[in-house]
């Protein structure tokens, strides 16, 4: 119900009484503006965690060989192991159920000339699922289709970068390349968040590399999405099996990480995970003990407040206010004196944020530091419950003293 | 207007209790202008509280405008102070933080009054006891002659039927003193129902009736000079 004869009353005595006001407004403005900076960077270094796995879908897995540092079944140390179409196509049968999605990857650095224009780039061999994997932005024309796998295609898709360096502002699409001497169709242009390397990338067929370079079915890589349904534990155990189940199948020992292994991004997000949740039940323990230190701040200064207006109560009930009257004024007083102070500690502590932000993300890997729309919403109801019960406990004993008693008082 | 029978009131002190009033019977009719005398510690501020529904009695009848005053709470006590009550007290007890106008007009808020309203009729009672001058100063601006009209304003501004006084013009020097009393007069003449409680003679002269309190009792209760002259005039 609004009573503007109240606020007015309550303005009057906040505008009057204005050292004390400020006083009890100082600690709750105070402890807000703590706990918006404190939760701010907390939420800022999970952004840096977040964006520095941006580049790969957070459910990448990758299997990676390299050469053997174990003996095993009679095989030498140091024998070059080497991936196949035939490991790809187990992995696929095998796993069916368990994989978002999966593509081959051959690494190969190649030429790339435009008329008169030529760099070197370093070029992905992949599946068309590969554009998942990476997060590929395709800006112009498609990506990799199967249709290509399965005819060899001679095409290519360029990044940004690569567009810009060969074809400047001009049209890419559906031009022809010179890559490493053969000729091949542009189809696709795209960009990638990860950064420029990943934007001077080239993509064409597994299958188109497989037959150009070496005529083999050799892959360098797989790559996986594991199925978003499965827990982190589900995923990394998926990936220790995987990885057991591809050693056996190499002739590799169960234990040799150097000749075989499995990269899964469950495993740092895991780890990512934990970190995060430590930090911010600290940052809660922390935050809310401030905060409760501004409410005890408050609730004090309340009760020292309502003591010395115990004499202006008896007056007032002395002229007929009411016990109810009474508390009221003192609770929309004290919730009115909280929000404001609180805003204004989440306001200076938002805007400190916004202006120490850039210059943290340089020196100490905070990235833009915030305050969720969620966390605003719940720290105001907490400021105007907590302004309630710091009103509300003192004023109801000051309304409850007998006007006789408090007129006595000075 | 008040009617008190057998009028019992006790504070408790540590184990025992300190018996105050020892069972007054007053009778106080509309219009009449009555002083309490007594010493200090003689119960005529307990008996001001009471009768101002500041305290509770413990035996006996009390009977406001007719009413039975019997287990008030808060909020009753707060409706009927409001409604035929209105103070004066010796330290004015003036809401510092307001101006003599707000001051006046603040038993009117209590009464549900707008804004507009009763600023309006604040003005008209500051005009009454002379101050509609400085209805915009705040008290610490005032002398103490001129808080305490304030204080007589505030008391009137809500009609009520009674209005008490406590040592109106204890705070005062003798000058003050005098055109309060005469304020207060002037109220009783308009037909208010005025209870003050002094131990000054000279004040208690000036009003119609001398009602004496001594140890919790009633020693006596007779009518001024003022009356007997002026009913002597009558007679004449």
């Amino acid at each position: 119900m609004f009573d503007l004869d109240r606020w007015r009353e309550i303005f009057q005595s906040i505008n009057k009484n204005r050292l004390r006001s400020v006083m009890s407004g100082f600690t709750v403005a105070f402890a807000i503006l703590l706990f918006t900076l404190l939760f701010g960077i907390v939420s800022g270094l999970s952004n840096t965690f977040k964006s520095a796995f941006n580049d790969d879908a957070q459910n990448a897995m990758f299997v990676r060989v390299w050469k053997t540092s174990k003996p095993y079944k009679g095989l030498q140390t140091g024998r070059r192991v080497q991936l196949r179409n035939e490991e790809y196509n187990f992995v696929k049968e095998e796993y069916a159920n368990k994989i978002q999605y999966q593509s081959a990857r051959i690494y190969k650095n190649v030429a790339i000339k435009y008329k008169s224009k030529a760099d070197n780039y370093s070029l992905r061999a992949i599946h068309p699922e590969h554009q998942f994997l990476e997060k590929t932005i395709i800006d112009e024309g498609r990506y990799i289709n199967e249709r290509d796998i399965r005819e060899k295609s001679k095409v290519i898709v360029i990044g940004r970068l690569i567009k810009k360096d060969l074809f400047g502002e001009k049209n890419a699409m559906n031009k022809r390349v010179n890559v490493n001497g053969s000729s091949f169709l542009i189809v696709g242009v795209f960009s990638d968040e990860g950064g420029d390397n990943e934007e001077r990338q080239a993509y064409m067929p597994v299958s188109t590399a497989q037959m150009m370079y070496g005529n083999n079915d050799y892959i360098s890589q797989i790559n996986l999405g594991y199925n978003p349904d499965l827990s982190l534990d589900a995923a990394i155990a998926f990936g220790n099996k995987m990885e057991r189940d591809l050693r056996k199948k190499m002739n590799i020992h169960p234990d040799d990480q150097s000749a075989l292994s499995v990269r899964n991004m469950a495993e740092a997000n895991k780890g990512v995970g934990m970190f995060m949740g430590a930090l911010y039940a600290i940052v809660v323990l922390v935050g809310s003990g401030t905060l409760i230190a501004g409410i005890i701040g408050i609730s004090n200064i309340m009760i020292f407040v309502i003591k010395e207006r115990t004499k202006e109560f008896g007056i007032r009930k002395a002229l007929g206010a009411k016990p109810s009257s009474i508390v009221g004024m003192v609770v929309q007083e004290s919730v009115l004196i909280t929000t404001i102070a609180g805003y204004s500690g989440l306001s200076l502590g938002t805007y400190i944020l916004a202006l120490i932000g850039d210059s943290l993300e340089k020196d100490y890997f905070i990235k833009d530091p915030s305050v969720s729309p969620g966390i605003v919403i719940g720290a105001t109801i907490v400021l105007v419950l907590s302004g309630l019960i710091a009103g509300y406990v003192p004023a109801k004993r000051a309304a409850n003293i007998k006007p006789i008693v408090a007129l006595r008082a000075d | 207007m008040i009617r008190i029978e057998k009028l019992h009131k006790s504070y408790p002190m540590g184990k025992d209790s300190l018996h105050v009033l020892k069972g007054i019977n007053l009778h106080i009719k509309e219009g009449e202008f009555v002083s309490i005398m007594g010493s200090s510690g003689s119960g005529k501020s307990t008996l001001l509280n009471i009768v101002g529904l500041l305290d509770e009695h413990d035996e006996g009848d009390y009977f406001l405008n007719g009413q039975l005053i019997k287990n008030l709470n808060e909020k009753k006590a707060a409706i009927l102070r409001n409604k035929f009550l209105g103070f004066v007290f010796q330290s004015f007890n003036l809401i510092t933080y307001k101006t003599a106008l707000e001051n006046v007009a603040l038993p009117l808020y209590y009464k549900g009054i707008n804004r507009k309203d009763r600023l309006k009729i604040a003005l008209d009672y500051l005009d009454k006891v002379g101050l509609k001058d400085w209805a915009n100063h705040l008290p610490n601006e005032l002398s103490g002659g001129q808080k305490q009209r304030v204080a007589i304003a505030r008391a009137l501004v809500t009609k009520p039927k009674v209005v008490l006084a406590d040592e109106p013009t204890g705070a005062l020097d003798s000058v003050t003193s005098d055109s309060v009393m005469d304020l207060l007069k002037d109220i009783n003449n308009e037909g208010m129902t005025v209870f003050v409680i002094t131990h000054e003679e000279e004040v208690a002269e000036q009003t119609k009736r001398i009602v004496r309190l001594k140890d919790g009792l009633i020693i006596s209760d007779e009518l001024t000079k003022v009356v007997k002259v002026v009913k002597a005039a009558k007679a004449v």
